[in-house]
């Protein structure tokens, strides 16, 4: 159960780099969302400062920008922890004992959902589903899904990918 | 050089897939054996995933669930050769196709489903694939939609709307541009069998809108993808990479003279964008907001033009309807339930994956002969179908048939078919009270009974499980009840208009869990 090979690697804000990143999709079909999941992935989270930008590029007030960004579950307003984790909370993983995960995952990391780790290592969120119900309780940790995960598989991941960081960090 | 077929694929890959293929190639690499691995999608039993098949001369055959452990085991036992020294391996299965859980079902739409290398378009071709385009290319606009009409095809997505009509009703617009919108945000819980086909006979997706296309007169498509499926987001761009390159998609598609592209967009993680007109809005770059009905997407969709939006299973049915015939298709399933449906078997089940079969089988069967019962291996006590909008069900209604129309006259429906078992430890009233959770936290907002009344609903919940006697316990049922009406006749859509269901058939059919407070059975 480590299929992860460490932390995705956030450049700090930099508004000219996130501009430059976004123009391509200017006319494109739903190019603003486009354009604020490549902010994400290149930073971690959408700075405010984006915002005014983004309105410029996409021909959007700088009010539809904000709301547009705050009506998705997905798009982070603060800088996340070096790993996102995600728990699934509907029913296929409830079924599964999910509940009981969650709560053991919080203790475990002393974050609640939308908090991050005291060691910056990890950010909590709910998800509703992903979509691997015959093998739950299931999390996703950045872009890879684990299934039938129980507390000691993920205490064992987390200090697994924990080591992954300090590694990186000693490079 | 024998070949080696390893899902690439969410639920083996959950569960360690892409570490065996690194496994395997080494430790082969490591006793001289010429091996290529075949990256496939699943063949939908999850519970053998990974799932791991050997092609020799006596025909494939498979080991499951394969773990890292098992690896030096599985050459010691010569599995790449010989069946019979093979064969004598804890975690051989023989031919797979001939376990009961594959050979009692009705594949159609998941025929190539796991078989072929997912994103190969030569593989594709191999077993039927571009057969339906061809056909569509031979015949007129009409022709393509009489056959989707003799199919019966009833939407996939939820709302099982006739797929000819939607279609018919496209076409018969004028516009200079038309679209064909995917639905791929599968937001329903207990649902996979969207992002399955996806990862693993992408090109049946990519066959099934170019051939929507030709019929309404569509040459751009995009499919919304829900961001929690980035396996699947590669798969499907190397599958649309690899047939432009194969002229099945792009301009003057295999010299027709027609036009046909496609691009993969991304959700951003927002249940109610699975409603189309919300998707749409989506799409277009804004806040996943409902819009009123009508005019309906197929007059104004995207960007105010005729759009065809139609789910993932519905789109990638279209091929072998076009291949096989309409008649073909609809000689399976039952009375206005025709054709096969990929249920979804998930929860605290056993043998869980995807079971196509025409409608028509029992929650029984599906539960018992495919899932063999719960995991725990405790008796099922409920069974949520359709998705978290969809009714609980009790033991007692267990032989109910899966059919939309026998569905709906036990006060539930089917939904995109996603099929969640619950063993005797579950208590219904907190899941009640999820089901207005979820509501109120996936609401887009534009109306009250919706946004307000979820919230309302889970103090109520409350209060009824805390209540000191029976008489405010049944005082606040009745206000329940009363919020349950008005989210269902007053909310805009049906995310409000049906949130009531799970929670009142949780009421009706287990209301003893609703007299205790919270706590572990
Ligand atoms: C709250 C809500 C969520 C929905 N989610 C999905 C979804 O995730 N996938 C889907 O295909 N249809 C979903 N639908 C149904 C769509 O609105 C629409 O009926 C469907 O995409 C039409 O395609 P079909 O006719 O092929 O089923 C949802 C509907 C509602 C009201
Ligand atoms: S019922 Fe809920 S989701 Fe649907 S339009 Fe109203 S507020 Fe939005
Ligand atoms: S309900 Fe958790 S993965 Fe589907």
């Amino acid at each position: 159960m480590q299929q992860l090979a460490g932390p995705l690697t956030y450049q700090d804000w930099d508004l000219d780099k996130a501009r430059e990143a976004v123009l391509e999709y200017a006319g494109r079909t739903g190019g603003v969302m486009i354009a604020l999941h490549r902010i994400q992935e290149i930073f971690g989270y959408i700075d405010d400062s984006a915002m005014p930008m983004l309105g410029k590029v996409f021909n959007l007030s700088r009010a539809e920008v904000h709301g547009i960004a705050s009506f998705y579950h997905d798009f982070k307003r603060e800088k996340p922890g070096r790993y996102t984790v995600k728990v699934c909370q509907a029913e296929a993983c409830q079924a599964m004992g999910s509940e009981k995960l969650t709560e053991e995952i919080k203790a475990f990391l002393g974050a609640d959902f939308h908090e991050t780790s005291a060691d910056g290592n990890f950010t909590l969120e709910p998800v509703y589903c992903l979509g691997n119900c015959a093998c739950s309780p299931n999390i996703m940790i950045d872009t890879q899904t684990y299934g039938r995960v129980s507390i000691d598989g993920f205490k064992s991941l987390a200090s697994t990918l924990a080591k992954a960081v300090n590694e990186q960090e000693a490079k | 050089m024998v070949k080696v077929y390893i899902p690439r694929e969410t639920t083996a890959d959950s569960l360690g897939a892409e570490l065996l293929v690194k496994a395997i190639a080494t430790e082969a690499k490591y006793r001289k054996l010429d091996i290529e691995i075949v990256r496939n999608g699943s063949r939908g039993a999850c519970w053998l995933e990974p799932l791991v098949e050997v092609e020799t001369d006596k025909g494939r055959v498979g080991y499951g669930p394969v773990t890292l452990d098992d690896v030096p085991d599985l050459f010691d036992a010569d599995f790449l050769n010989d069946i019979q020294s093979g064969g004598k391996h804890a975690k051989f299965l023989g031919d797979v196709d001939k376990l009961p859980w594959f050979a009692n079902q009705e594949r159609l739409t998941f025929a190539r489903c796991g078989i072929i290398e997912a994103t190969s378009v030569a593989a594709y071709a191999s077993l039927g694939g571009f057969v339906g385009l061809k056909n569509a290319m031979a015949t007129t606009p009409d022709g393509i939609i009489e056959e989707m009409k003799a199919s019966g095809l009833r939407g996939r997505g939820g709302a099982a709307f006739p797929t000819a009509i939607k279609w018919r009703t496209v076409a018969d617009c004028k516009a200079d541009q038309k679209y064909i919108v995917c639905n791929a945000d599968e937001g329903d819980s207990g649902t996979f069998s969207d992002r399955m086909i996806m990862e693993g006979d992408p090109l049946s997706l990519v066959e099934g809108m170019t051939i929507a296309g030709l019929a309404v007169g569509a040459d751009k498509g995009y499919i919304y993808l829900r961001s929690e499926y980035p396996l699947t987001q590669k798969i499907l761009n190397e599958a649309i990479a690899n047939a432009e390159a194969a002229g099945y998609l792009g301009e003057n598609i295999q010299g027709s003279g027609k036009n046909f592209t496609l691009e993969v967009f991304m959700g951003a993680g927002a249940y109610i964008c699975g409603e189309e007109t919300s998707l749409l809005e989506s799409l277009e770059g804004k806040r996943g907001q409902i819009r009123f009905k009508p005019p309906l997407p197929a007059i104004e969709g995207l960007h105010g033009k005729p759009t065809v939006v139609n789910n993932v299973i519905s789109l990638a049915s279209v091929p072998v309807i076009l291949e096989k015939g309409g008649k073909h298709y609809a000689g399976y399933g039952q009375g206005r339930s025709l054709g096969t449906m990929p249920f979804q078997l998930g929860g605290n089940i056993k043998n869980g994956g995807l079971v196509e079969k025409g409608f028509g089988l029992t929650l029984r069967q599906l539960i018992e002969d495919f899932g063999a019962g719960t995991a725990t291996g405790k008796p099922v006590r409920a069974i949520q179908v359709g998705g978290p909008l969809g009714a609980y069900f009790p033991a007692s209604l267990l032989d109910t048939p899966l059919d939309y129309e026998e569905f709906a006259k036990a006060g539930g429906m089917l939904g995109h078919g996603g099929v969640v078992v619950f063993d005797d430890t579950v208590n219904m009233a907190k899941q009640a009270r999820f089901s207005m959770e979820f509501c109120a936290v996936e609401s887009c907002g534009k109306c009250t009974p919706c946004r307000i009344g979820s919230v309302r609903g889970m103090e109520v919940i409350d209060r009824i499980v805390g209540a000191k006697n029976a008489e405010e316990r049944n005082a606040e049922h009745i206000v329940l009840k009363d919020l349950c009406e008005t989210m269902e006749s007053a909310s805009l859509c049906a995310m409000g208009g049906l949130t009531p269901v799970p929670v009142m058939s949780a009421v009706k059919h287990f209301v003893s869990d609703f007299e205790k407070e919270f706590q572990d059975r």
